[in-house]
């Protein structure tokens, strides 16, 4: 029996384990390594090119004609200007988010599901599309380009082909990845505590500011983690609504795998890309193992 | 009683629920005083609207018509926070992300008090309720008790002018809440403000209250120390709700005469005129068993619980009879006996 019951442990996890490394492990494992090899010249990638950490150090110095090394900011600027949008548009889900789910929550039980599907409709439709009806929504001749110039009264207000747009875009792209996970936090609230905080003295936002968001922090952790990961990977959003002008990290990577044929770099981009995701979840879960800690 | 004003004051509320066909009419017209430092106990069954009452006086309900004053003030407009009240809930509600003393400092805390004070005052208040030990556990680590004194100390931490406590002691075992009442009472005396108590546990509200109301159907049918609740129920549903009592249905038959269903005549209703249905009450231990006694019975069942024993008998018309003798009195079942029915024990009500 002691014998088997590895064997047999092995057998269950053995599906798994190959799944995760065939379809995870290995396509990492070349995307690392061809960040490492030289540009080639018929297809992205040169297989017999000494490997070197070149493409890591294109994204931040750049080779002058004698061959010394000058600063090059930007890429620097790409990825900062990318950790901004995504961060913003994380942070912007939250506010808005979060009364939302709440409203929610504090529905009748039939008309829920309504809202909840209200809420998921927008999934039935191709990203592609969705960016470009806000495109027709913010244009110059439309009527919310209108309303807003009608009432701005700084001159005109130019609501496309601008960051202000691409947040306008990622934010209604993944806001129901916030609101999703936090009302499945306030579904399961106990209303009693709201109470006994408004009993003990404390007003609608300090019950807020102290029960119910620290409450509500896995379902605002969760939401953000959904929301900043792929934000600060889109392209098409920035692309589109962007009007090509502010370039994203998505962006980036996309044009060397695409215009450029310089998949090596791609690769490197993506690899710090992926690094940055990382560092995020593990300052998540480090801040989340002291949270628990100091109370 | 003073002049000074009852610590609460309740003038004609009504409230309901819902609307048109569904609307629940939960309190009728209901109005009463409860002096300070009293322990007042709302106490009836289920629906009877006491919880309903008590977080009215919180604030959690907005009332129908009438008004609420808490230390001659009025507060039916003011939202729960600004009330001079704290509560202690049904199901404790700590704030499970806090720490036990963190929850008994909340409400200091939202009173912007220094640092020091909070802690201070927290403390006290643990210490009072004996939890200082347990300070920095999480509520989910304590046991139902434990969260129950934990729930006491955090709401008299702000030092309210009247705890309100919604069956605080529903949740625990018979031995400890034996344990909490006692240190319920004492609490009360220690920290010298009001309580007003619900419950629909008769003995726990007999045990506790200087006073009691006797609630149904959204209204107050009695008000009364426990003793005259007991003794002398004004009501047929107070009677039968507050401890064990012998209802016997009978006919006024003359001046001062009750025919009992069961065939016997007894001196009792005066006052109801002859003809008239009555409901002649008498609790076990009131009742005596007696060689001559006007009610003729059959034992069926003896329990000896060593202070007293319990008999139920059945009647001529095969009505129960509850009776409550000295240990000693044992009679076999099924063997015949009298039971006298003192006048001044009895209580009649009109059917």
């Amino acid at each position: 029996m002691s014998g088997t019951a590895p064997l047999r442990r092995a057998g269950l996890v053995g599906p798994a384990l190959v799944t995760v490394l065939v379809l995870v492990g290995v396509p990492l494992c070349i995307m690392v390594w061809v960040s490492l090899l030289g540009r080639g010249t018929t297809i992205g990638v040169d297989w017999q090119s000494v490997p070197s950490l070149a493409n890591y150090a294109r994204l931040i110095w750049e080779e002058d004609f004698d061959g010394t090394l000058l600063f090059n900011p930007t890429y620097l600027s790409i990825l900062w200007r990318s950790v901004w949008q995504a961060a913003a548009t994380t942070a912007i889900c939250v506010l808005v988010g979060l009364p939302v789910a709440l409203w929610m929550a504090s529905l009748p039980r039939g008309l829920r599901n309504v809202v909840i599907l209200l809420v998921t409709i927008p999934f039935w439709t191709n990203l592609l599309v969705r960016n470009y009806a806000w495109l027709i929504i913010l244009r110059e001749d439309g009527a919310v380009s209108w309303a807003v110039n009608a009432l701005w009264p700084f001159g005109p207000v130019q609501l496309l082909y601008n960051d202000t747009a691409i947040l306008i875009g990622l934010v209604y792209s993944f806001l129901p990845f916030m609101i999703l996970p936090l009302y499945a936090v306030f579904e399961k609230f106990d209303w009693r505590l709201l109470e006994a905080a408004y009993d003990l003295g404390a007003n609608r936002w300090r019950a807020l500011r102290r029960v119910i968001i620290p409450l509500a922090m896995p379902g605002i952790i969760a939401g953000s983690m959904l929301v900043f990961i792929p934000s600060l990977g889109s392209f098409v959003t920035a692309a589109l609504l962007g009007g090509g002008k502010s370039m994203m990290m998505g962006n980036l990577i996309q044009m060397q795998f695409g215009q450029s044929r310089n998949w090596p770099f791609g690769a490197a981009i993506s690899v710090v890309l992926l690094a940055l995701m990382m560092l995020v979840l593990m300052g998540i879960a480090l801040w989340k193992k002291r949270a628990e800690q100091s109370t | 009683m003073n002049s000074a004003p009852s610590a609460i004051a309740v003038r004609s509320v009504s409230k309901s629920f819902g609307r048109g066909d569904a609307m629940v009419r939960v309190l009728s017209d209901v109005s009463v005083e409860i002096g300070v430092r009293e322990f007042f106990t709302l106490l009836g069954p289920s629906g009877c609207g006491k919880t309903t009452l008590l977080r009215l006086i919180a604030g959690f309900e907005e009332l129908d018509s009438g008004d609420i004053l808490i230390d001659g003030v009025r507060v039916d407009h003011l939202p729960p926070f600004r009330r001079p009240v704290n509560t202690v809930f049904q199901s404790y509600a700590l704030f499970p992300h806090l720490t036990v003393a963190q929850n008994v400092a909340f409400a200091l805390e939202l009173q912007d008090l220094p640092r020091a004070e909070v802690r201070r005052r927290a403390g006290e208040a643990l210490e009072m309720v004996r939890m200082g030990a347990l300070a920095a556990r999480k509520p989910a680590e304590l046991s139902g008790g434990q969260q129950q004194r934990v729930a006491l100390a955090r709401a008299l931490a702000p030092r309210p002018k009247v705890l309100l406590l919604d069956e605080p002691l529903s949740a625990l075992d018979l031995k400890l809440r034996k344990e909490m009442q006692i240190e319920l009472k004492q609490l009360q005396a220690e920290a010298g403000i009001t309580f007003v108590f619900v419950t629909h546990d008769q003995e726990e509200a007999l045990t506790l209250s200087d006073r009691i109301a006797v609630m149904q159907g959204g209204r107050i049918l009695q008000l009364g120390t426990p003793r005259e609740i007991y003794e002398r129920p004004a009501h047929r549903f107070v009677a039968d709700f507050i401890g064990e009592i012998n209802l016997l249905e009978g006919q006024v038959s003359g001046h001062g005469k009750v025919r009992l269903d069961c065939g016997a005549e007894i001196s009792a209703g005066a006052g109801q005129a002859a003809g008239a249905r009555v409901t002649v009450a008498i609790r076990p231990e009131r009742a005596r068993l007696v060689r001559g006694g006007v009610l003729q019975a059959e034992v069926t069942h003896v329990a000896y619980l060593g202070t007293a024993t319990i008999m139920q008998l059945r009647l001529a018309d095969g009505g129960p009879f509850l009776l409550r003798a000295a240990a000693d009195d044992l009679p076999a079942i099924g063997g015949r006996v009298q039971v006298d029915l003192p006048s001044d024990a009895l209580q009649v009500f009109a059917a």
